[in-house]
């Protein structure tokens, strides 16, 4: 069964990259990126990575359609035509994924039982996380605990992301309400009704984390979507009255400040760094805690940057 | 034995029900999928995706509600199906409302049948009765 739900998923997965590839309407191209996410979601959900299917989810149908449709404002939505035959691209691009195809022939097969990964590093992650965390879901435990130097990692290519785009397109904020929704009673009913539920929701995916899937990852996205939601209907000026340019760009190295501090606490104690056991007095209440705080400099550092890179797109119209 | 007997039934009847709710909301989501593709303007077709989001994904979450029996995973399932009942009329408003605004009028009876009378002049009150 879950065979022929995998050959679905991937058949549509084909389709909708190859029609990506024809398509000279971008606005179209965004849209078709967006289902491409979400059966890239679905695909993830039938190997049971729930907690990268919510984050494909988020980021990839949510966050980016919104920041490619920004893009599309600013550049105009048509394709143009080549006007010759790319053929350096061409043959480059073939040279890369023959390359990339020949390269996997050596990896090992999907699932195989003989390979390290799969005799002691799953194993030892599998085994250990209740008896030394007292953490259930185990890609939080790996993320944030095993190899929380690997997300610290991450979180700084979220910061430079972030810095990069404010550097590259901070403009001068222009007064200008979007005209057409603003209007519209039953967005603004709607939507004011909804944005708790996307908050309280963001902030149980991140205080649960370590019970169900998600996480800071995932929890700062639908924090930030809420705000562009918000941004989307009410104007971006409204949405910086209540999350201003400057408090956003203020947080983004702020959550990654707190994830290192927090890794920085275990020095105090003499041990080794982001060694949680010094922040409570049991092991496996530290461990919670430490991954919480983490977790939460994860969120503030997302949340802040999606929001500062879509507050960026939107002020450079035209 | 009696007990065990009845309980059987009510699992067999949670079964069937639960069942019969997932076939008819994965019924209605094909019929809305073969009318996104065969309606000939936008708003017929909003019109036809619209059944997917109301009645085939809220039978579709009943049925599994009922399967779950009165559990986290029900109550979490509701509240999919409350979003699903708030966003989903929303999302089809402002997809109409952008519609509108790009200078797309719905396309009505008399103009499908005045082109069919102009792509086939020679036949042309076949088709009207066809179209009927």
């Amino acid at each position: 069964m879950e065979a022929y739900i995998n050959m679905v998923l991937l058949t549509l997965l084909a389709i909708v990259t190859l029609t990506i590839v024809r398509q000279r309407n971008l606005f179209s191209v965004v849209v078709l990126f967006g289902v491409y996410s979400f059966l890239m979601a679905s695909v993830m959900i039938v190997l049971d990575a729930v907690d990268v299917a919510l984050t494909e989810a988020a980021v990839g149908a949510g966050i980016s359609t919104v920041v490619l449709i920004g893009t599309l404002h600013i550049t105009g939505s048509e394709e143009m035509r080549p006007s010759r035959l790319a053929l350096l691209p061409i043959v480059t691009a073939a040279a890369t994924g023959a390359i990339l195809i020949w390269g996997t022939y050596d990896l090992p097969e999907f699932g195989k039982a003989d390979v390290p990964i799969n005799t002691h590093v799953a194993p030892f992650y599998l085994e250990q996380s209740i008896p030394l965390m007292g953490v259930p879901n185990v890609v939080t435990t790996i993320l944030a605990n095993f190899r929380s130097f690997d997300t610290l990692g991450e979180t700084t290519v979220i910061f430079t992301a972030g810095l990069g785009i404010m550097l590259l397109l901070r403009h001068k904020s222009r007064k200008e309400a979007s005209k057409i929704l603003k209007k519209d009673v039953v967005f603004r009913v709607i939507i004011k009704l909804i944005i708790p539920f996307i908050m309280l929701f963001a902030f149980y995916v991140h205080f649960h984390g370590d019970y169900s899937p998600g996480g800071g990852f995932q929890a700062g996205v639908m924090l930030a979507g809420a705000v562009i939601l918000y941004s989307i209907i009410f104007g971006a000026h409204e949405a910086q009255r209540v999350v201003p340019q400057s408090v956003a760009a203020f947080m983004i190295p702020l959550g990654v400040l707190i994830y290192a501090a927090t890794g920085a606490i275990s020095f105090i104690y003499g041990q080794n760094y982001m060694d949680y056991t010094a922040l409570a007095s049991y092991p496996k209440d530290a461990h919670h805690l430490g991954i919480i705080l983490i977790e939460l400099g994860v969120l503030i550092t997302v949340a802040s940057t999606m929001l500062s890179i879509f507050y960026a797109f939107v002020e450079r119209r035209h | 034995m009696s007990q065990a007997s009845s309980l059987d039934l009510l699992y067999l009847m949670i079964d069937v029900l639960s069942g019969a709710m997932i076939l008819a909301g994965s019924f209605f989501i094909i019929v809305g999928a073969i009318g996104l593709i065969r309606m000939p303007d936008v708003f017929t077709r909003m019109h036809a995706v619209s059944v997917i989001e109301t009645i085939g994904a809220g039978l579709l979450l009943s049925g599994l509600m009922i399967q779950a029996g009165p559990t986290l995973l029900a109550l979490k399932l509701f509240f999919v199906f409350v979003l699903f009942f708030f966003t989903a009329p929303v999302a089809t408003h402002a997809v109409a409302q952008a519609a509108l605004s790009a200078g797309e009028t719905p396309q009505l009876s008399e103009d499908r049948r005045s082109k069919t009378a102009a792509a086939t002049p020679v036949n042309s009150n076949d088709n009207e009765g066809a179209d009927d």
